[in-house]
């Protein structure tokens, strides 16, 4: 996921063609608190106008404790912002008053209601202390995302390369959105020149069991692909496993066996998942599959 | 709809457009465009910002706009942002292009 200014029309209007998976254009943190109004006109009139393809569009809006969370929301639901994420996420009360913004707006527009999906930032103590919670609250909600910049200095420290600091909230976290079943997006790794530590940071994140990263810079893209893409290897295997299995299916078998080994659920169920990012990161297609 | 100061929105970056918009005594909108790509887009700009103006609800204004290379949805945006903080209104009808 790709983060956009929702102040530079420059970036704006190609963010779609470096290859991320979804731009979050924001209209939060990167945009002056006196260009708050053109920002979110801006955003407004390109999610209208420009075609980004098959890249998932969010916007990242104000709080609605801030004088410019009730008009973001009015005007991405009318641009049709594909899902609304909300910043500084700290209680399900938080969700539930974002979800009746949005309701008011869909029905405002004439828009039906649920098509608008929902993100949450979690990006302090408590928010991550309520994760689970939060990742329930709504049935908007397709995923759960960690802020590392605020929640460090909430939790009154810094960032580290190794990311110890990090390691209970993207812990919590990924549980918690995998007891929801959805999605759970890593923070971004602000330090654009260091592309080995991205790509350390992006496999700790994988193994930790996160869907995504967040990157700042289109450089970001191919590194953290490629570490969420499943090697031809990987592929091959999980083709194996998968055809042992339905091989199994047919023989009315419950147990599955490959090269003599017995194959348990989980490694099924881990075949599939490999199958399905290597389909999502193109790396193999549906015709391919044997 | 009045403008009550004169106001503008927009950068000078590459890709946007920076809108000056202030009263004018004639009763009309009048547009004074720098682009480098005017002899091109020249009218096609003007009319963009032109009609924007009109769909805001003003009638008489000068409008001063240094382009840089902007789409017509920033264009629009900008145009929009200027109106706003001219006339103090945050009334915005998002619904009306929806």
């Amino acid at each position: 996921m790709l983060f956009v200014p929702g102040n530079n029309p420059g970036m704006m209007s190609d963010a779609h063609i470096y290859g991320s998976d979804a731009l979050m254009f924001d209209l939060e943190d990167s945009v002056t608190l006196r260009e708050k109004d053109a920002a979110r006109l801006l955003v407004y009139h390109a999610l209208k106008t420009i075609h980004y393809g098959d890249c998932e569009r969010v916007v990242r809006v104000n709080p609605l404790s801030t004088p410019f969370g009730k008009a973001d929301i009015e005007a991405m639901v009318a641009a049709g912002a594909q899902v609304i994420r909300l910043p500084k996420t700290e209680t399900a009360q938080d969700i539930l008053d974002m979800e009746a913004e949005i309701e008011r707006a869909e029905k405002q527009f004439g828009i039906p209601i649920g098509q608008t999906r929902m993100m949450a930032a979690i990006e302090g103590a408590l928010g991550v202390v309520n994760a689970y919670a939060i990742a329930t609250a709504s049935p908007r909600l397709v995923a759960i995302a960690l802020g590392a910049e605020d929640y460090c200095a909430n939790l009154k420290t810094s960032r580290s390369l190794e990311g110890s600091e990090l390691l209970y909230a993207r812990g919590a976290i990924v549980v918690a959105a995998r007891a929801a079943r959805i999605d759970c997006i890593d923070t971004v790794f602000s330090d654009v020149n260091n592309e080995d530590q991205l790509i350390k940071e992006t496999q700790a994140i994988k193994q930790l069991g996160f869907d995504g990263k967040s990157v700042i810079n289109p450089r970001q893209i191919k590194p953290v692909h490629r570490v969420f893409t499943p090697t031809q290897k990987e592929i091959a295997k999980a083709n194996r496993i998968l055809a042992a299995s339905r091989e199994a299916e047919a023989r009315g078998s419950g147990v599955v066996a490959l090269d003599g080994k017995m194959i348990d659920r989980p490694v099924v169920i881990r075949a599939e998942r490999t199958l399905e990012l290597a389909y999502a990161s193109r790396a193999v297609f549906e015709e391919d599959e044997v | 709809m009045k403008i009550t100061t004169p106001a503008s929105a927009g950068t000078m970056e590459s890709g946007d457009i920076m809108i000056e918009i202030e009263s004018s005594d004639q009763r009309e909108v009048e547009v004074v465009l720098k682009s480098s790509v005017a002899n091109e887009f020249g009218k096609q700009i003007v009319a963009t910002i032109r009609n924007a103006v009109e769909e805001f609800g003003l009638e008489y204004a000068v409008i001063n706009a240094v382009d840089k290379g902007a789409l017509d949805c920033t264009i629009r945006a900008r145009v929009a942002a200027a109106c706003q903080r001219a006339t103090s209104s945050t009334a915005f009808d998002w619904g009306k292009n929806a």
